[in-house]
C-alpha cells in the first residue's frame, strides 16, 4: 500500500501578522510546527504502515524552511519526503493550493491520500476535499479511525451529533482530526537519520499544471482587507441581589444573541 | 465569464433526518438582507427524500423560491450525490451568491463544489455584506485563531461562495403568510461516481464534546468546591447546550477530569460564551480563556482578577445565582 500524507507547516503562535499592503502572511520570525490535524494524518499513516506494511510519502507545499517539518516526519518513520516550493505558488488561495498539490500527487504512486482536516492558521478545511475533486477521488473528511481490508476502507467520521461509519474503496482521500490518535515522538536514531536523508525539492513545473492556475494568479479569491479585532472594552461588574444578577445575565445573553 | 448572467442569492438547506438545520434558516435570514441590497431573490436549495413538506417552512423564513430535488440518494448527506445535484443546479440556474452552513456537512460539500465549479470559497464567514459601489459580496472571516479578521472577495468568478458559521446570522421571524414558489428539479446523476456508502449514523450525547470545540462553557473553580457544585453547573450547561469545564484547582483536587481543564496546562478555549463560576482568575487560567467571545464571571470576591477580563461581572453567591439562572433560562428558551 502506498500512502501519501499532505502536511502543512504552520506558525506556532497566535502572534501572527499580515502584510497590510498585500494582505498576505508575514511568516518570518515565528516558530513553526507541523499542523496538528496533519500530525494526526501522519500518525494514522504510520499506524497503517506498522499494521499492514506500507510505503509512506510525506508531501508539503511551502517555503524552503518547511524542510524542517518534513525532517520531523522522516524522524517519525516516513519513507519519502517531498517539498513543493516555488515563488510561482506564493499567495495561493485554497483552490490554487489544491491544484498545485493535486498536480504533485499525480506524479506519485498512491492508494491512499491522507491530510489533516484543517490548518490552524487558515482554519478553512478546504484543501483536502479540493484535492480529492481535482483527482476525481472519493473523500471522507473529519476522520477519527480507519480500517483497511484489501482495497476497501471502513472509516469513522466525526459529526456534530456523534459519528458515522462509512465505507469506500481505494484510491481515496481522507482528512483526519488531531484527536484521532496521539502522534508518536521522533526517535533519537530517527532524528539523526532524518538529517542525512534526502528531501526532494519540486518546483511548480513538476506539478504539470498551467502556471496561470497556480499561486496568486490562479486564485479566485483575494484578501480585500485584513484587520485586527478591536480590543474588548472593560466590562462592568455589579454587586446586586441574585434576582437582579439573573436579569442582568439574561438581558446580556439576549443582546449578544447567545440565547 | 459574463457576470451579468449570474443572479440571486442561493442558500443550501441542510437537513439531517429530514429536520431542517437551524443554520439554514439563519442563512435564509442573511440571504434576505443580501438579496434586498441587490434587488434580487432568495433561492433555497432543498435536497432530500420525502422532504417536500418542508418547502413552505423555508418560504416562511425568507425564501422566495424553493428548488426541491428529491431522490433516494439525497436522503442522507454524502459528498458525491450532493455535489452532483448542486453542480447541476448552479450550471442551470446561475446563482450570483451561494451560501452554505459551516458544519461538518457544509465544510465537506463547499470545497468539493468550489473545485468542481471552479470558483472561490471563503470558509467560516462571520459577516457578509454587499459592497455599495461594486455590488460584490464582501465575506469577512476570522483567521489565526480569531486574532485577525480578513475580508475576502471573489470578483472574477461566480457564484461567490461562502460557508457561514452557525449561530452568527439571524433568522427572520417566521411569517407563514409569505408567498413563494416551489419548483421540482430533476437531477441527472452519474451513479458510477458514487463510491462512498453510509453504513451507520451514530448519535452520542453531548457530554463527549471536547471543551475546545464547545460554543458555550460553564466553568467552575475553587468557589464551586465539590462534585455537587459541578452537577449544578451541569444543569445550567445542559439548558444552554454547553459543556462544563474547570479550573486547575478543581482538577488537582480530583473533582473534575483533566480533559475538562481550561488554562495553560489544560486547554485553550474560545467559546461564544464562557461563564466563570467561583474562578479567581489566575494568569494561567486567563491564558486559556481570555479570547472567549463573551465572558461572564460570578465570584464572591469583588477584587478577583477574573473581573478584569469579564464582559459582565457579578459579585455574589453562585450557589444562589446559578439555580435561579438555570430556571430562568429554561423558561426563556422554552418560550421563544
Amino acid at each position: 500500500m502506498n500512502i501519501v500524507v499532505c502536511i502543512k507547516q504552520v506558525p506556532d503562535t497566535t502572534e501572527v501578522k499580515l502584510d497590510p499592503k498585500t494582505g498576505t502572511l508575514i511568516r518570518e520570525g515565528i516558530p513553526s510546527i507541523i499542523n496538528p490535524d496533519d500530525k494526526g494524518a501522519l500518525e494514522l499513516a504510520l499506524q497503517l504502515k506498522d499494521k499492514y506494511g506500507a510505503h509512506v510519502t510525506v508531501l508539503t507545499m511551502g517555503l524552503p524552511q518547511a524542510d524542517a517539518a518534513l525532517r520531523e516526519a522522516l524522524a517519525m518513520g516516513v519513507d519519502r519526503a517531498i517539498l513543493l516550493t516555488d515563488r510561482k505558488l506564493g499567495g495561493a488561495d485554497t483552490l490554487a493550493t489544491s491544484r498545485a498539490i493535486a498536480g504533485a500527487l499525480r506524479q506519485i504512486d498512491f492508494d491512499l491520500i491522507l491530510a489533516g482536516r484543517q490548518a490552524i492558521d487558515g482554519d478553512t478545511a478546504q484543501v483536502g476535499p479540493q484535492i480529492a475533486e481535482h483527482l476525481g477521488l472519493p473523500q471522507v473528511s473529519y476522520l477519527l479511525d480507519l480500517e483497511v481490508n484489501g482495497k476497501n476502507c471502513r472509516v469513522k467520521k466525526s459529526t456534530e451529533e456523534g459519528y458515522q461509519i462509512l465505507e469506500t474503496e481505494m484510491p481515496c482521500v481522507f482528512t483526519v482530526l488531531s484527536t484521532a490518535n496521539k502522534a508518536r515522538y521522533m526517535t533519537v536514531n530517527g532524528i539523526v537519520e532524518a538529517y542525512n536523508r534526502e528531501v526532494e525539492i519540486w518546483n511548480a513545473d513538476k506539478t504539470g499544471t498551467d502556471e496561470n492556475l497556480l499561486g496568486l494568479k490562479g486564485s479566485p479569491t483575494r484578501v480585500f482587507k485584513s484587520f485586527t479585532k478591536a480590543l474588548k472594552p472593560a466590562g462592568e461588574t455589579y454587586e446586586v441581589s441574585p434576582e437582579e444578577a439573573v436579569d442582568l445575565i439574561i438581558s446580556k445573553l439576549k443582546e449578544k444573541f447567545i440565547i | 465569464m459574463d457576470k451579468s448572467e449570474y443572479k440571486n442569492v442561493y442558500v443550501f438547506i441542510e437537513q439531517r433526518d429530514n429536520v431542517i438545520q437551524k443554520v439554514a434558516l439563519e442563512l435564509l435570514g442573511k440571504a434576505h438582507d443580501l438579496a434586498g441590497a441587490l434587488n434580487e431573490k432568495v433561492y433555497a436549495v432543498l435536497l432530500g427524500h420525502n422532504i417536500a413538506d418542508k418547502a413552505q417552512e423555508l418560504i416562511a423564513y425568507g425564501a422566495d423560491h424553493v428548488l426541491l430535488a428529491e431522490d433516494e440518494c439525497l436522503k442522507d448527506y454524502i459528498t458525491e450525490p450532493y455535489t452532483q445535484a448542486i453542480t447541476q443546479i448552479i450550471h442551470d440556474y446561475k446563482p450570483s451568491i451561494f451560501l452554505i452552513g459551516a458544519t461538518t456537512i457544509g465544510r465537506d460539500l463547499g470545497p468539493r463544489l468550489s473545485a468542481r465549479i471552479t470558483t472561490g470559497l471563503t470558509a467560516d464567514c462571520t459577516k457578509l455584506d454587499i459592497s455599495e459601489d461594486t455590488k460584490e459580496l464582501m465575506m469577512t472571516r476570522p483567521a489565526f485563531g480569531g486574532n485577525i479578521m480578513a475580508t475576502i472577495m471573489c470578483t472574477n468568478h461566480r457564484p461567490q461562495m461562502s460557508t457561514v458559521r452557525p449561530g452568527v446570522m439571524q433568522k427572520m421571524a417566521k411569517d407563514t403568510s409569505r408567498k413563494g414558489e416551489v419548483e421540482n428539479v430533476k437531477i441527472n446523476f452519474d451513479k458510477s461516481k458514487f463510491k462512498v456508502k453510509l453504513v451507520e449514523n451514530v448519535k452520542v450525547t453531548s457530554n463527549k464534546v471536547d471543551i475546545a470545540d464547545a460554543k458555550i462553557l460553564v466553568s467552575g473553580g475553587r468557589g464551586v468546591g465539590n462534585k455537587e457544585g459541578f452537577e449544578m453547573l451541569g444543569k445550567l450547561a445542559e439548558v444552554l447546550h454547553g459543556e462544563v469545564s474547570s479550573s486547575r484547582a478543581m482538577v488537582d483536587a480530583g473533582v473534575m477530569p483533566h480533559d475538562r481543564q481550561v488554562g495553560q496546562t489544560g486547554k485553550t478555549v474560545r467559546p461564544n460564551l464562557y461563564i466563570a463560576n467561583g474562578i479567581s482568575g489566575a494568569i494561567q487560567h486567563l491564558a486559556g480563556m481570555e479570547e472567549s467571545e463573551f465572558i461572564i464571571a460570578i465570584n464572591k470576591d469583588k477584587f478577583a482578577p477574573i473581573f478584569k477580563v469579564a464582559d459582565l461581572g457579578i459579585v455574589g453567591d453562585l450557589y444562589k445565582i446559578i439555580p435561579l439562572l438555570t430556571e430562568r433560562l429554561k423558561f426563556e428558551l422554552e418560550n421563544r
